[in-house]
């Protein structure tokens, strides 16, 4: 069957995968964000416990495979009573995975900027938080843009994990299909372009979104 | 206004101040001079503790700010400070700037607080410039929009950390005229400067700091006509 027609006559199977892959993206980058900036301003916590156990968060999520994080979340805690759906567990191990690259990138990002900028601002006798949410983060995120866009693009990617637990997003979806038609290249060729579209797209906002920011450093 | 009593600063095990004290009056202005790493910028740091001290008292008028129940941050309200490296943001414009602090801080009414921005830049002469972002003004423009920032939260002092030492020598004159017009106003000011001239024309008092202590002080005429120290002689033969 040609690409197009397989395309065509499966297009509610690719479609709902791609409602499943999108919502689970959106949850994650979401959540991940949130989360990696509250994670990354505990490590530079000045209560070590609480910095403790910021970094060992961040050591744990960056040193295991997700799918072992995943498995282990679905899996695991039921042992503990506690249960989640697939999609539940899915969009908690796409956001506590992301939140862990995303806090050493704003960790970067603030202790990128100049000292100067935390001094002046609380000279004018503005807080420490304040400061961060005027002063430091806009600029820190400023900088470290094009590290959050790749991560971003990594969630998108890696939310495919979740089919392994039953989550009917675009790989399972594209299995599906493969299974009904016997055609095993066609659908995943079909949601590799549905993926690529994606990312590329998202790439093209954020390298936008980059310039637009960049205004106030022209001359 | 200020009162500094026995200040010591240690940075590891290297002791920065060995016991400072230092009195400053309404209206008064204090200029600190004195070789590299002799330890002026920290004791003006220490006065809105930038920089924590080891051991001493600062009060702030009448009231202690090293008490650790005192909340620094009301007192720095009251205390403007001046970088060496400007420190403006980089992500406001001009106008933004100065006003962020009186509406997040002071919480003025967006109305009233243009209006004193405005006024400041007027003030240090740069109202035209007051919707471009920093990256595209002079340093001597930056080190003017940095003042009026400080200002705009109606400080009862001001705090300089040699001001024109990272500003190409054209534009030293332009920032000196500003804090010269600051001081006939009646500003309380502290300085830490190489700017000799303006020490002697500006100061009503000069500190010669050296090693950590306040080695000499008096009128500009005193240290600078007749230094009583051989330190204060030693360094000023090589500066003037």
């Amino acid at each position: 069957m040609n690409i197009f027609n397989l395309a065509y006559e499966y297009r509610n199977f690719f479609l709902s995968g791609l409602q499943y892959t999108l919502l689970l993206a959106v949850i994650g980058v979401f959540c991940g964000f949130v989360l990696g900036i509250a994670v990354a301003l505990l490590r530079m916590s000045r209560f070590w416990p609480l910095r403790f156990i910021a970094t060992a968060w961040v050591e744990f999520l960056r040193g295991t495979p997700m799918l072992v994080q995943l498995f282990l979340i679905h899996y695991g805690l039921p042992v503990f009573g506690i249960e989640f759906s697939p999609i539940e567990s899915g969009a908690i191990t796409l956001s506590i995975n992301s939140s862990a690259y995303l806090a050493e990138t704003f960790r970067a990002g603030i202790q990128g900027v100049d000292r100067g900028q935390m001094e002046a601002a609380r000279s004018l006798g503005m807080r420490q938080g304040m400061t961060m949410r005027y002063i430091i983060l806009p600029q820190a995120l400023k900088n470290v843009l094009p590290a959050i866009g790749n991560e971003f693009i990594t969630i998108i990617k890696e939310s495919s994990i979740v089919s392994m637990i039953g989550v009917a997003d675009l790989l399972f979806q594209s299995r599906t299909v493969t299974t009904i038609t016997y055609e095993a290249l066609t659908p995943l060729l079909i949601i590799a372009f549905m993926y690529f579209v994606m990312t590329f797209t998202l790439s093209k906002i954020l390298g936008r979104l980059e310039r637009r920011l960049n205004t106030d450093d022209r001359r | 206004m200020i009162a500094v009593k026995n200040l010591h600063k240690y940075f590891g095990k290297l002791e920065i101040l060995k016991g400072i004290d230092l009195e400053v009056k309404k209206g008064e202005v204090v200029v600190v001079i004195g070789p590299s790493g002799s330890g002026k910028s920290t004791l003006l740091r220490c006065l809105n503790l930038l920089e924590q001290p080891t051991s001493g008292e600062i009060a702030f008028e009448g009231h202690s700010i090293t008490t650790k129940k005192h909340d620094i941050n009301v007192t720095r309200e009251k205390m403007g400070m001046v970088f060496q490296q400007f420190n403006l943001f980089p992500h406001k414009t001009v106008l933004q700037n100065i006003m962020l602090a009186p509406l997040k801080v002071k919480k003025q009414q967006h109305s009233e607080a243009e209006k004193i921005a405005v006024e400041l830049l007027r003030t240090v002469g740069l109202e035209d410039k007051k919707d471009v972002y920093p990256a595209q003004l002079s340093g001597g423009q930056k080190q003017r929009i940095a003042i009026a920032r400080a200002l705009a939260m109606q400080p009862h002092v001001m705090l300089f950390d040699e001001p024109t030492s990272a500003l190409d020598p054209e534009m030293v004159g332009e920032v000196l005229e500003v804090m010269k017009k600051l001081a006939e106003a009646g500003m309380t000011m502290v300085i830490v400067t190489h700017e000799m001239g303006f020490a002697r024309e500006v100061g009503d008092r000069i500190l010669f700091m050296d090693d950590g202590v306040i080695v000499e002080q008096g009128t500009p005429t005193e240290v600078f006509g007749s230094p009583k120290h051989v330190r204060t002689k030693d360094f000023l033969s090589k500066v003037l």
